[in-house]
């Protein structure tokens, strides 16, 4: 299939208004007379909040409210979990007790930020400490202290999923191994942090809410909770969003300004600074550890694999157990895995809640699984590379059904780990590590082969909770061609980077033959949006760009309709050439695009009886493989696309300090046709570059006594240009046959391979050791610790078990 | 109580402004809030991210580590000091959008400011130069591949000196 826009170097919509220094995030946001929010924050994991006095501050210049969790927890409900546990409730202030250090427990509105940062010191709480619990493991024992003591334990969600004879097939392998893996606690950390503006209109009695979203049903959940009915909350997309990746949901705090808002009669909004960002914006990242089991036969052939996850999402819950959930879509990876025990547990901890990041739980799968494959090769003496040519599924065994239920709909992994080893010319990279070995070095070569699930519903609600029957999960898009003949394609949610209004005016140039520079895109607010789930899951290239091709066919249609009854011949009868239709055979009998526009804009007399005149079309469509329900046994499909991507890394590391250095990097990836290959190139790139991150350096981590050590970006530590080497991508297209132009989803690239090809680099590097490190973040500290093991004993040991 | 106000004049994109600010106003929070210049951002307001990068007499900055009293008599300019004097885009400017060196767009003034002073310095500047350039501008959306290339195009498409 040949296009003329799709898959072309094609520059994009909005990158020209950010370069000029145009772009409108929030903090740009300006309302007539707008106050602003600062926040006093709990010190301790865990207490009892004895007594607020608000005095001092509300004298103090400039303050207009201080705000508590008594007043507030009155007036608005709890917000929406994922799971079922109703006595997990959360609010955006604490109310009686905190239970995270960094939990906001009063909020101050004032003339000026700082106005209110002053008056925020001026708030006096008398807290009286409680026991805490910050280990995960420690808070799953009987006993253990409760963080939410009506819930009556701290498992958010428990069960042991077995698909297909797992205990038959740990009996018959030939071989087994078992081992943990940990991911540690990190997120996404865009670099703007999260911010709403809101304002009350007593006249039209309505909210209207600027903020730096990228979230589900967020303008539903926000009228929910300050118990309004949903036509009283207008969002505004079109505030652009720096950066977010999953994480940019900040629901507590848009009820929280849109209470203010309301309750003071004044627009307000708040900005977190990066602290309160990083400790109290509950915008924390999977923390998970894994207890792998793999049995699998001498000649590699895998059998079985058995996984328990236990992820620690922090004090409160939002969507986050569901993070647990996506993996189950792809559970055995790109593998032939017949039998899969999966025992995922969510549980809770006195720390920063955890919110949607990046895959939404898969790349700390991936790591884990990738790290099953390197010890079964070395527990095989089989060559990595080999073992997972082995056991990947082959391109004519597509569509292939895994035992967890999900089918996946293409690819041809081994095409396209080919590639990617002959980008990096692997024999002489192998050469290169043994070279730099014999020299004296640590050096390693990393793999991962891995999947990226995408444009999925929302059914892993439905997988966790059985009382939840959510399983549509659509976008739309709106088409008009005004007067003039120019096309604008409307669009119902906001984006953060990903060049959704490029995928729009791309798509709909495609179908109309129309050039995509002179289409605009423009955002609907949320009451006259039409439905959108937003930018998760990978889903917008499939979801909003089949749905601006669904609103563009028909705009087509109804233009060769137009035609058809003005020449008095049928459809089939016509052609369509760069929006002007002729009669097949006879150009000269011809009408423009101009003068078809104009038909349906201006002479009803020349309409089809019954047809609308104007010209405008919407398009809503759902999920390509539907909304089933799961099978008793959890058997699912959530996703309809999956994308592939091989990583081979080269890692070199200092024997004296621990500090590794990559020095080549090869990302093969195939993610079907792609619509812009610019954008899907730099998404890839900075997923990477994220991957990197969550490897090597970044990490929220909690002192024994419950605080966050890493609140700044002195801590936490975000890979720069120094430590991202240059990347190379080598793409390969097997197109999806669900999608209109073979698109697969792409958002989540990149980080869902990388931290598994780096830390099999790693072990690669400390395998002459006979030392591993299956625990992420792996800072120079924990190598170096590694290293010096090996020294001192001199013999082969794991830190498997230890956390 | 008041603050006491102390008045400044900076040349801002080549305009003189007079203000009357508080001691504590840092440079950023003047140029955004008071002075509209929306375009420099703010990511982390303790000098690591670079998203509040500007050039102060024509050397990069962080605006958020300066005062706003501290720029007295000094040159600032912004990212919308970046464009030709018609407002088009700048050789850097446009080189960005050729190469897509960004997406949100959040950390792009402060990249921008980074590699014009780069370039205004060493305008061949070779790919461990750019990079060292931007080592102090956090970006999480592209792993600075495209962000280096777009530096690199702008280089051969001779990003000269443009800076007032
Ligand atoms: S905001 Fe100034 S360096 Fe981050
Ligand atoms: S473009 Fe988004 S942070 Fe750099």
């Amino acid at each position: 299939m040949t296009y003329l826009y799709i898959g072309k170097k094609r520059r994009t919509k909005e990158d020209p208004r950010f370069v000029m220094g145009r772009g409108r995030y929030v903090a740009d946001v300006a309302l007539p007379g707008m106050k602003h929010v600062a926040l006093v924050a709990s010190p301790h994991p865990s207490a009892r909040i004895a007594s607020i006095r608000t005095e001092a501050a509300l004298a103090h210049a400039g303050v207009h409210c201080v705000l508590t969790g008594e007043e507030f927890c009155a007036n608005t409900d709890s917000l929406q979990i994922g799971v079922d546990a109703p006595e997990v409730t959360r609010w955006a202030l604490a109310h009686g007790v905190v239970r995270y250090a960094g939990e906001w427990v009063a909020a101050v509105v004032a003339d000026t930020r700082a106005l209110a940062e002053d008056a925020a010191e001026l708030v006096e709480v008398e807290y009286d400490p409680l026991p805490y619990v910050i280990d995960p493991e420690a808070s799953l024992e009987p006993g253990a202290v409760l963080v939410h003591p009506a819930h009556g334990s701290n498992v958010l969600y428990h069960r042991k999923f077995v698909w297909g004879p797992v205990e038959e097939a740990f009996e018959k392998a030939e071989h087994r191994i078992a081992f943990r893996a940990v991911w540690g606690r990190n997120a996404t950390v865009p670099i703007e942090t999260f911010g709403v503006a809101a304002q009350w209109d007593a006249g039209t009695q309505m909210l209207d809410i600027w903020a730096s979203i990228q979230m589900p049903k967020f303008p539903d959940q926000t009228a929910r909770a300050l118990r309004l009915p949903g036509n009283a909350v207008r969002v505004h997309y079109d505030v652009d969003v720096g950066g977010s990746y999953g994480v940019k949901r900040g629901i507590k705090h848009t009820v929280l300004v849109g209470y203010l808002a309301k309750r003071l009669g004044m627009p307000v909004r708040l900005i977190e600074d990066r602290l309160e960002n990083m400790r109290g914006g509950d915008m924390h990242g999977p923390d998970r550890f894994f207890d792998m089991q793999v049995a699998f036969d001498g000649d590699g052939t895998i059998r079985g694999l058995k996984i328990r996850a236990v992820d620690d999402v922090g004090a409160y819950a939002g969507r986050s157990p569901l993070q647990l959930a996506k993996p189950v879509t792809a559970i055995c990876g790109p593998y032939r895995i017949p039998a899969v025990e999966y025992e995922p547990t969510s549980v809770m901890t006195n720390k920063t809640p955890q919110e949607a990041v990046r895959g939404f739980g898969q790349s700390p799968t991936n790591f884990a699984m990738e790290r099953a494959i390197d010890r079964v090769a070395r527990h095989l003496g089989m060559d990595r590379i080999a073992l997972r040519t082995k056991n990947l599924i082959r391109k004519d065994e597509f569509p292939y059904t895994i035992p967890s239920g999900s089918t996946y709909d293409s690819g041809d992994y081994h095409a396209v780990v080919d590639k990617a080893l002959a980008a990096i010319d692997y024999p002489a990279l192998v050469r290169e590590r043994d070279a730099a070995r014999r020299a004296g070095g640590l050096a390693g070569i990393g793999i991962s082969t891995c999947l990226e699930p995408s444009g999925g519903n929302s059914a892993f609600e439905v997988l966790f909770n059985p009382k939840n029957e959510t399983t549509t999960w659509m976008d739309s898009c709106l088409v008009r061609v005004d007067l003039s003949g120019a096309v604008t394609g409307v669009m119902n949610t906001s984006s953060s980077g990903q060049g959704h209004e490029t995928l729009v005016a791309t798509v709909v140039g495609e179908v109309l033959e129309r050039d995509p520079a002179a289409i605009r895109v423009v955002r609907a607010d949320s009451l006259t949006a039409l439905p959108s789930n937003s930018p998760v899951g990978s889903r917008m290239a499939i979801m909003l760009g089949g749905a601006a091709a669904g609103a563009a066919k028909k705009i087509k249609a109804a233009l060769l309709a137009i035609a058809a009854h003005n020449f008095e011949c049928s459809v089939e009868d016509l052609e369509y050439a760069n929006g002007d239709v002729s009669l097949k055979g006879a150009p000269e009998k011809k009408l423009s695009w101009g003068q078809l526009v104009t038909i349906a804009h201006r002479n009803i007399h020349k309409m089809p009886p019954g047809m609308e005149p104007g010209l405008q079309e919407k398009f809503v469509w759902d999920v390509p493989t539907g909304g089933d329900l799961p099978t008793p046994e959890g058997r699912i499909q959530i996703y309809p696309c999956y994308a592939f991507e091989a990583h081979v890394v080269y890692v070199e590391i200092d024997r004296d300090t621990g500090k590794p250095s990559i020095r080549r990097y090869v990302c093969g990836h195939d993610c079907g046709v792609m619509i812009n290959p610019d954008i899907v190139h730099g998404m890839t790139y900075g997923g990477i570059a994220h991957g990197i991150g969550a490897a090597l350096y970044e990490k929220f981590a909690y002192s024994e006594d419950g605080q966050l050590e890493s609140g700044t970006f002195m801590d936490y530590l975000i890979p720069s240009a120094f430590e991202v080497p240059e990347l190379k991508i080598v793409d390969h297209c097997t197109p999806s046959p669900l999608t209109t132009f073979g698109q697969k989803g792409s958002g989540e690239a990149g980080y869902l391979g990388a931290p598994a090809a780096i830390a099999n680099a790693v072990n690669d590097a400390l395998e002459p050791l006979g030392v591993s490190i299956d625990r992420l973040p792996m800072s120079h500290a924990a190598i170096w610790e590694r290293i010096a093991t090996a020294h001192d004993t001199g013999s082969p040991t794991n830190e498997a078990g230890k956390r | 109580m008041t603050e006491t106000l102390n008045a400044i004049t900076v040349e801002v994109n080549g305009v003189p402004r007079t203000a009357r600010v508080p001691a504590r106003l840092s440079l950023v929070d003047w140029l955004r809030d008071e002075l509209r210049l929306t375009g420099t951002h703010v990511g982390c307001e303790h000098g690591v991210c670079g998203a509040c990068s500007i050039l102060l007499d024509g050397e990069p900055i962080r605006s958020c580590l300066l005062y706003a009293v501290q720029a007295d008599g000094h040159r600032v300019t912004t990212v919308e000091g970046l464009a030709q004097p018609d407002g088009s885009l700048s050789v850097l400017q446009d080189s960005f959008c050729e190469a897509h060196g960004l997406q949100c767009g959040y950390c792009t003034s402060g990249l921008l400011i980074a590699a014009q002073a780069l370039l205004d310095a060493n305008p061949h500047p070779s790919d461990a130069q750019i990079r060292e350039a931007i080592g102090g501008n956090l970006c999480r959306c592209t792993g600075y591949q495209q962000v280096v290339e777009a530096i690199r195009l702008a280089a051969e498409r001779g990003a000269g000196k443009i800076t007032p």
